[in-house]
């Protein structure tokens, strides 16, 4: 019976967990299908507390029942005030890190794990498994967080990173193997694979540059989901099973989608096509001449008299919490009658939809954010199109200058408008490192500083008009 | 390769249940607009934090006495919960924002 009711248990959480996903692909019901997923989870942890002992016949001491109870206690506490506490710009590290300590508890198990299944040649090689990629994951993410949250932005590339990289990934292929088949039984191999797992994580991610770091968080989160699957084989756990492989394949079909979007493959993120070398290189031949400068009062006036205008919106609106008062600009303009709507990159600022994510933060109508195929084709009747904080997804060398390293990708054509206006803070090219030849075209007008302060003057301006 | 067909025999449901999840994990994605993708894979992190039944487990067939061992998978029970616990309540915060007003 009460087998029975832990497979029926964790077959509805099974459930739960993809009917969660599938709602949340759709903005109506997302927030419920977030909710059903908890629910399923919270089912699953409580079975497993209370009915798995009594079916595999395990005394539970009060010590367990305490230490368990006060590590959800503690999890749950430290969790729910990070993730209520923190601003929604730094919502991907926030990910990055979550997704850390999922690979850090897989990590651990395997540590704990394999003592108790030795001479079990499947149950090792699942542990192994479980403990290389949780551990990679782990590592990875934690410096994926660092990056974002600013703690080191630069890519730091040892001399031969490549070659170093795949040395250490060909070195914990073979020790595991290793320990699967010689059927080694000293932990110590273990440790040192563990080591060089950590290690690898960090080198991993160490080389790649910010932008790419989208990327690398969802390919992280897919080896969580991944490290979580090998688990559910070694206890033999279906949900564990079907939770892990579910976020493993959607994570790698997110992270393919992301690249597509970008116009990179997988490789190139992972193993630096991007290098500086031919950012430089891009950024110094062809983009020459002047720029315009234009003052917020200008913009304002030249607001005022258009009919429609798009708002790009990039990284350095979040980085600036511009998003209020930039819908309090677009409010304006649509209570004088001007048609805005803003024109959403798929990899806008750090993450796709990232930008949705902040923008509905300043209550932004879902309904004004238009994705970059609907969106290009009325950029030609565009009066004003202004970008704020945003560069690359913009920038027209994407689509005419093959030596670009973003040569390719799909960008949002803002220079057919009649107007355009770039808000930035200074001249200094965008995360990808490449000049903008968008800043010299003769309709361009630069309007710089702080995207918060700028907008805010124009918002004066508007409103004494 | 004698090892490699007994463990596929052994394990035939579990391989089944695999390939078949990932074609639903691919087909569940490939409809979603990029809108969603942020609070989507935030909440995909949470859901991978079914990894903690996991350490539950450790807990569960732990020895009393194995001080250390108690402490690890304390330890990695802690980390499981933030998982899940942060990854479900930013995912819900994330989402609360889309609400739509009309």
């Amino acid at each position: 019976m009460e087998l029975v009711t832990l497979n029926f248990i964790y077959l509805l959480a099974s459930i739960s967990f993809i009917l969660g996903i599938k709602m949340l692909g759709s903005p109506k019901t997302a927030r419920k299908g977030n909710l059903i997923a908890a629910f399923g989870m919270i089912l699953a942890i409580l079975v497993t507390i209370f009915v798995y002992p009594s079916i595999h016949h395990i005394e539970v001491s009060k010590l367990k029942y305490t230490l368990i109870f006060g590590a959800i206690i503690i999890g749950t506490i430290i969790g729910w005030s990070i993730a209520l506490k923190v601003a929604m710009t730094k919502m991907p590290e926030l990910v990055s890190f979550f997704n850390g300590m999922g690979g850090a508890t897989a990590g651990l198990i395997g540590l704990l794990e394999f003592s108790h299944n030795l001479g079990n040649t499947s149950k090792i090689s699942m542990i192994v498994a479980g403990l290389v990629i949780g551990s990679i994951s782990f590592s990875g993410s934690m410096i994926a967080w660092g990056k974002l949250s600013g703690k080191f932005r630069k890519p730091i590339r040892l001399p031969k990173y490549n070659l170093l990289n795949t040395f250490i990934a060909v070195i914990i292929i073979i020790l595991s193997i290793y320990i699967v088949t010689a059927e080694i039984n000293n932990p110590v191999y273990l440790y040192i694979l563990f080591i060089l797992a950590l290690m690898y994580g960090i080198m991993f991610v160490l080389p790649i540059g910010g932008a790419d770091m989208p990327v690398v968080i969802s390919l992280l989160n897919s080896f969580t989901g991944l490290a979580a699957a090998f688990g559910g084989f070694l206890y033999e756990n279906m949900v564990m099973l079907t939770g892990g492989i579910l976020v493993g394949s959607a994570g790698t079909i997110l992270t393919l989608a992301m690249t597509k979007a970008m116009n990179r493959s997988l490789s190139a993120v992972i193993f630096g096509e991007f290098g500086e070398g031919s950012a430089i290189s891009g950024s110094d031949n062809q983009v020459s001449g002047n720029i315009k400068e234009i003052s917020p009062s200008d913009v304002a006036i030249l607001l005022n008299y258009a009919q429609k205008v798009i708002i790009i919106p990039g990284y350095g609106l979040a980085v600036a919490q511009a998003q209020h008062v930039i819908h309090e600009l677009e409010e304006l303009l649509t209570n004088k009658g001007v048609d805005v709507k803003y024109a959403i990159h798929p990899v806008a600022g750090r993450m796709p939809g990232h930008m949705n994510v902040l923008l509905a933060e300043a209550n932004v109508d879902y309904d004004k954010l238009v994705d970059m195929d609907d969106i290009n084709s009325e950029f030609p009747n565009t009066d004003v199109v202004l970008v704020v904080g945003a560069n690359d997804v913009v920038n027209p060398a994407a689509k005419n200058d093959p030596n670009s390293p973003i040569y390719g990708m799909p960008i949002l054509d803002a220079e057919l408008a009649k107007n355009i206006i770039v808000n930035k803070r200074s001249m200094n090219p965008g995360y990808a490192g490449i000049q903008n030849e968008l800043f010299f075209n003769e309709k361009n007008s630069m309007l710089f500083g702080d995207a918060k302060v700028v907008f805010t003057k124009i918002v004066q301006e508007l409103k004494s008009m | 390769m004698e090892q490699i067909i007994e463990f596929i025999n052994q394990n035939i449901q579990m391989i089944y249940i695999v390939i078949l999840m990932i074609f639903v994990g691919v087909e569940l994605i490939s409809h979603v607009p990029a809108v969603l993708h942020t609070p989507l894979m935030s909440g995909a992190n949470a859901i991978h934090g079914v990894v903690i039944i996991g350490a539950i487990l450790v807990m569960l067939h732990m020895d009393d006495e194995y001080i250390l061992g108690l402490s690890i998978g304390f330890l990695a029970m802690i980390l499981g919960t933030l998982n899940v616990v942060g990854g479900f309540v930013v995912t819900d915060r994330m989402l609360d924002m889309f609400k739509t007003k009309k």
